[in-house]
């Protein structure tokens, strides 16, 4: 698609922001029904115990309190949450709404009270007894494998929950062949996603129609239509799914969860709307959270850095039970564990092991980033080893751009790239030779300075539906109203990353109209009435494509319609510009304006010319897209206290064409901030009890404002051949590509101490332990 | 037990009765509907909940209603006058300064305290500034943009 209409690739500000700034849009919290009861959820203090008893007299005395509800009351009415992508071999619990006879995880849904009003909720949470036996508990997923450990889940004598493997070339000839063989144990921690709104829903039955309404803050409104009815028993063509605003997500709101399920069947049981808001501490402790995987990694490399191959048993402690794509991510990981280089032979085996904690799932990234850590930390460690250039170990083992598409071991066909070129291009912006001069110089005057980098690659925009457990396509929906504004809905669910504008540019750019002729819908199942949502840096490519299709079958359309009124033929019917004219006459030319009327009352159109200027299409992406990039970072870190302080951030990222750049740079931005926090802070913390010591941001530390560099950022462009605008995902490639770059910077300022690994986070306080002249335990 | 409290909103009179323990982010939310104060964590660490009470940033959810009873409250409705934009608003807009605009209501009412106390701000005093309110979409870099660009904007005015 070319740029020279205007709209497509400008770094235009977004239509959606006036609602935001003047505090007038509507997220769930913000919206109340008539008759609307407020649900509270107690929830489990231990993280493992047996329900002996639960009393719940008092509750339902207690002022304004409507009813309370037990396991006892709703699980035989409200079916099981779902699991979407179990591995063959796969242990899935009856994970129930609310806990039966057992809870397995702080946090683990017990009882909901309903009341007139959020307080009055809350105070009877108080008044619910419950007798708990407290049994015995695993929160270390190795201690968990072992012979004499508590289980989960006691029904499978087991804490496996799954295991997976992916393996490709001759291992044992590599390591053979390998001049050296390098091995890293790398643990990555757990993260909690902390979108700032939590989640939170209303859900509203209409008994004389036989429907629901349900507005809840998810990134999957349609997914969550497909797969509700397992659980309330109301057909899915009766269900409506809203998302209004959502305020934020990272992949924690690509669920179905227990409390929507529970909504919505307390609606019908009630005959009343009822909304629930998870409050900060529910959202730590019962929101799914990211990562915590433990790795030994293998790597078989030649003396002059050329990979062989790699192994990893990798341990994935994905908590006390399984969410909509838990089994999955952890695969992610495996499949892009070769990253951005070549390799004779590959080979993951995961294990997944369940622990009491919380479930682990999606969060920004999701597999991907434990791939990227592994890999480039895995190319400083080789360089350092062999007494090679980190970027010269890099450049040796990339693929040539010639050799793209690229074919990859673990089966995945890389669709365009230039590696090299990302790389070198970063080298430049970062003045690398001065800025390896500066980090002598540090060195010399006894400062601890590091230059890491990262050069990533990622797969997203998931994916052609064969490798997707429910379709992976888009859908969308383009139509010329009658007065010749154009309604553009699309299937993707975007919640902050901009789709209103983006779509926008690429529909007017296509119909040749000012792009404040159009409007995006989305989110609202009875508006965009099929989709596939916003997850895995997928709706610009692959709804965008969606909008696309849609826009050539109406222009295809209207020219028939053109030809008609223009009395001509339609093959000489040009459109440009936005105006349909009969070839070498364009001054007879007709505008949507001039068509859609004529389209609606249909008085004057050609024979069997159905009316109207409107078409849904579903786009299938032929393959997945993969960005890349590379980061450079450079940091000092203080001797005395640990602390790490970024001096220099460069970036150059490539997702092919971008369609609007202002927005791929907030996506980056904010992406880099998630791997800040992961390289340097975060980490949720269960203790050998299993009690969640980061249950607030007071105890888990995301970065603050003074937290984050100065960036540098550019960009090349490789476009994707998987898609008509050659773009790529950019949601996640900044989380993806960071960590390593940040990792990697910190190990390079204190490998003079002759420390090779540390795991992240590298608080100051891990950092000082490490450096400390006499080590404190 | 209900008590009445009375506070000027954006300049209305907003007059409620409301239980003695009613957070002053409910009787903006609740019973005012000025629904553009947001709630992140109900602990005063996010900054989602940031109002203007008598000229001062706040976090609401921290703050009962009585006690600011007689008062005057400035909420993310009633910073635009007259139909504009006001320049931290704009600037956000301007420099994308927001994402998924959860925490943006609270982020700009901060800004607009720091402008008002410090016209000229440099980008460590605006990420100072910004410390008690949490944004998990932008990354900030864009947040601290938007804020220059209201500070400069503001001076352009008054020029």
């Amino acid at each position: 698609m070319s740029a020279a209409k205007g709209y497509f690739g400008k770094p235009m500000k977004r239509v959606e922001d006036p609602r935001l700034i003047k505090g007038i849009a509507t997220y769930v919290d913000d919206i109340t029904l008539p008759g609307m009861l407020h649900a509270a959820v107690l929830r489990s203090p231990y993280a493992h115990a047996r329900i002996n008893n639960i009393k719940a007299d008092a509750a339902k005395a207690s002022p304004g309190v409507v009813g309370v509800f037990t396991g006892a009351d709703v699980n035989d009415k409200c079916g099981l949450v779902p699991c979407a992508s179990p591995m063959p071999d796969s242990k899935i619990p009856k994970h129930t709404v609310l806990a039966s006879d057992r809870v397995y995880f702080v946090g683990h849904p017990v009882a909901v009270v309903v009341a007139v009003d959020r307080y009055a909720a809350r105070d009877a949470l108080d008044f619910v007894e419950v007798d708990y036996d407290p049994l015995p508990v695993v929160s270390d997923p190795e201690k968990a494998l072992e012979k004499d450990s508590p289980l989960t889940h006691p029904e499978f004598r087991t804490n496996v929950a799954f295991t997976w493997s992916v393996a490709n070339g001759g291992l044992d000839a590599a390591f053979k062949r390998a001049h050296r063989v390098i091995k890293q144990r790398m643990i990555h921690q757990r993260l909690t996603p902390m979108a700032i709104e939590p989640r939170g829903c209303v859900a509203s039955w209409h008994a004389g129609e036989g429907t629901l309404t349900l507005y809840t803050s998810t990134q999957i409104p349609h997914l969550v239509r497909t797969l509700l009815p397992g659980m309330i028993s109301v057909p899915e063509n009766r269900i409506r799914i809203v998302a209004p605003e959502v305020g934020g997500a990272f992949g924690s709101k690509l669920n179905l969860y227990a409390e929507e399920a529970l909504c919505s069947h307390l609606a019908q049981r009630l005959g009343a709307p009822v909304k629930w808001i998870e409050s900060r501490r529910e959202n730590a402790a019962a929101t799914i959270h990211g990562r915590d995987q433990i790795g030994e990694y293998e790597v078989a490399v030649k003396k002059d850095g050329t990979l062989l191959a790699i192994k990893s048993k990798t341990l994935a402690d994905i908590g006390a039970y399984c969410q909509l794509n838990t089994p999955a991510i952890p695969t992610l990981t495996g499949l892009m564990l070769t990253g951005c280089y070549k390799c004779k032979a590959m080979r993951m085996d995961v294990v997944g092991v369940y622990t009491h904690k919380m479930a682990t799932d999606a969060y920004r990234g999701a597999g991907r980033p434990e791939a990227t850590y592994v890999i480039e930390r895995l190319m400083d460690i080789i360089a350092d080893e062999l007494k090679l250039d980190p970027v010269k170990v890099r450049l040796k083992n990339f693929p040539k751009p010639t050799e793209f598409p690229f074919d990859t071991l673990t089966g995945l066909t890389y669709d365009s790239g230039n590696y090299q070129g990302a790389l070198k291009k970063a080298q430049q912006i970062s003045n690398w030779n001065k800025l390896t001069k500066q980090r002598d110089a540090a060195r010399k005057s006894g400062k601890l300075f590091g230059i890491g980098l990262s050069t990533y690659v990622e797969i997203c925009a998931l994916g052609p539906s064969k490798m997707m457990s429910a379709g992976g396509w888009e859908w969308g929906c383009v139509r010329i109203e009658m007065s010749g504004k154009v309604t553009v809905i699309t299937g993707a669910t975007p919640h902050g990353q901009g789709q209103e504008t983006s779509f926008a540019q690429i529909a007017a750019d296509k119909l040749g109209v000012p792009i404040e002729d159009i409007v995006v819908m989305r989110g609202d199942t009875a508006v965009a009435h099929y989709g596939r949502d916003t997850y895995g840096s997928r709706a610009t490519v692959i709804g965008g494509a969606a909008i696309l299709m849609c826009i050539d079958k109406i222009i295809a359309k209207a020219r028939k319609l053109a030809a008609h009124l223009l009395d001509t033929k339609e093959k000489s019917v040009e459109f440009r510009d936005g105006k349909f004219s009969a070839k070498g006459k364009p001054k007879k030319a007709l505008t949507w304006k001039q068509l859609a009327p004529e389209a609606y009352v249909a008085k004057n159109i050609p024979q069997n010319w159905e009316p109207g200027l409107e078409a849904s299409s579903f786009f299938e992406p032929p393959n997945c897209t993969y960005p890349f990039g590379t980061h450079i970072v450079a940091v000092e870190v203080d001797r005395d206290t640990g602390e790490v302080k970024i001096v220099k951030y460069v970036t150059v990222d490539d997702c092919g064409h971008q369609v609007n750049p202002l927005l791929v740079e907030g996506q980056l931005q904010g992406g880099i901030a998630h791997s800040i926090g992961q390289a340097l802070f975060e980490r949720t913390v269960y203790d050998e009890n299993g009690q969640l010591l980061t249950g607030e941001f007071m105890d888990y530390a995301m970065p603050r404002a003074k937290d984050i560099p100065e960036y540098l950022m550019d960009s090349t462009v490789t476009p994707s051949p998987s898609n008509p605008m050659g773009i790529k995902g950019v949601g996640e490639a900044g989380t993806i590509g960071a960590t390593p770059a940040i990792a990697n910077a910190v190990m390079d300022a204190l490998s003079p101490l002759g420390i090779r690994h540390l795991d992240l986070p590298l608080t100051p306080e891990k950092i000082w332990r490490a450096i400390a002249p006499v080590k404190v335990k | 037990m209900k008590t009445v409290v009375n506070i000027r909103v954006n300049g209305v009179e907003q007059k409620h009765e409301v239980e003695p323990r009613t957070l002053l982010v409910h009787f903006l939310r609740d019973c005012c509907r000025l629904t553009g104060t947001h709630v992140g964590c109900e602990t005063s660490i996010c900054g989602a909940c940031t109002v203007l009470f008598e000229g001062k940033a706040v976090k609401s959810c921290t703050l009962l209603a009585v006690q600011a009873d007689g008062s005057e409250v400035t909420t993310i409705e009633g910073l635009a006058g007259d139909g504009r934009l006001h320049p931290v608003q704009e600037g956000f807009w301007e420099r994308h300064g927001l994402q998924c605009g959860y925490c943006t209501p609270g982020m700009i009412m901060m800004a607009v305290q720091l402008l008002e106390r410090n016209p000229k701000p440099t980008r460590e005093e605006i990420s100072h500034a910004i410390e008690g309110n949490l944004c998990r979409c932008t990354g900030y870099s864009h947040i601290i943009d938007a804020i220059e660009y209201a500070a400069r904007k503001i001076a352009e005015v008054k020029k």
